[in-house]
């Protein structure tokens, strides 16, 4: 696996390849696409099994399922107003993706889909192409002096206009990266300390006990992921929501 | 009678909260990005690279439209530039009208 002939390859992991033997590789079902009917089907009976008993007194799961619903809410209300409630199933979904695929990535034998730029810049062009589409709506042209600030002097207009949507263009492109990079760096970091573990520990007598430093460290790593994979959901989602008071204000 | 109060109290921060009091003041935006040396760091470096990349691709895909190359590209590469020099700008300068809509700071 990772430590095969003595090099660290901590990017296989990475690699795509069909699951369920002849069936997935001809409809081209790979790990990718599991999980990511797994992380849909648990967010799901989250939501079903978790709201189900309706109670007063909400149990675990139900709390589970409130927080998460409450979470969201109020961050749309205080990032967007209370115009944004209508971006509420948006959001929501998005988040509780993204979250859910950074959370079962960190699991053994599972796959982080969020780790492809294709998938994480999927989502980001939808939260590009409704925002766009969202100014372009309440605002209609209007929204193209959104490239050129009030109050600026006119002789700078090509230049201002230029490189605010060079910017705004680049909104897309940040969200994807940021997200994409963070759990790549991520997985590649434990990938290649667990080497070391692996590497260490066949290294005669005293292998054993130096591999317990980077063993440590991979400890203290996955702990650090797990802020991590909550940290960048919440910073996506919530970017969406800035995105989003800029289309409804625009300023 | 301060139960009674103490319940007014709370419906009417709700309903501000809420927004179904279109008078009230609204409460100062809560949580926000992350704002520690590393999370502004990172955001930073991602600001930038990315408008380097959408204004780079932009004028890298004008030139092949266009057969100019490499001009576009140069000029895309300097938009991007300044694009990313202007989003890490907006990263430290505080953001207009976050939370607080009509309280006339936007």
């Amino acid at each position: 696996m990772a430590a095969e002939g003595k090099a660290i390859d901590a990017l296989h992991q990475f690699e795509l390849a069909t699951v369920f033997g002849p069936v997935g590789a001809s409809v081209g079902l790979t790990q990718s696409n599991l999980f990511m009917i797994i992380s849909s089907g648990l967010i799901i009976a989250l939501m079903i099994y978790g709201m189900r008993p309706r109670a007063v007194v909400p149990g675990r799961l139900q709390s589970v399922a409130e927080s998460a619903y409450s979470f969201i809410d109020d961050m749309l209300l205080s990032q967007v107003g209370p115009e944004g409630r209508r971006f509420f199933p948006f959001v929501f979904t998005l988040f509780m993706f993204v979250l859910f695929g950074n959370m079962l990535g960190l699991f053994p034998y599972a796959f982080t889909y969020t780790s492809h730029i294709s998938l994480t810049f999927a989502l980001a062009m939808l939260v590009f192409l409704l925002i766009t589409v969202v100014a372009l709506a309440l605002h209609g042209s209007k929204f193209f002096g959104y490239f050129f600030p009030e109050g600026a002097p006119l002789w700078l207009a090509p230049i201002i206009i230029r490189v605010e949507v060079v910017s705004y263009i680049s909104r897309p492109i940040s969200l994807s990266i940021r997200l994409f990079a963070n759990m790549v760096a991520g997985h590649v970091m434990l990938k290649v300390f667990a080497t070391f573990v692996v590497m260490l520990g066949a290294l005669g007598t005293f292998g054993p006990f130096l591999a317990i430093m980077p063993l440590a460290i991979n400890v203290a790593l996955v702990g650090f992921e797990v802020l991590v994979a909550f940290l960048q959901a919440y910073v996506f989602a919530i970017l969406t929501c800035i995105y989003l008071h800029d289309a409804v204000h625009l300023h | 009678m301060t139960d009674r109060n103490a319940f007014k109290q709370r419906l009417d921060a709700a309903r501000a909260r809420q927004g179904l009091d279109p008078g009230a003041t609204k409460p100062a935006a809560s949580g926000g990005l992350p704002t520690g040396n590393w999370g502004i760091g990172l955001r930073a470096g991602v600001e930038v690279v990315s408008a380097l990349i959408a204004g780079a691709g932009l004028g890298f895909a004008l030139d092949r439209w266009l057969g100019t190359w490499p001009w576009l590209f140069l000029v895309g590469f300097m938009l991007g530039a300044a694009a990313g020099v202007l989003n890490v700008y907006r990263l430290f300068s505080p953001r207009k009208g976050a939370g607080n809509v009509d309280d006339g700071k936007d």
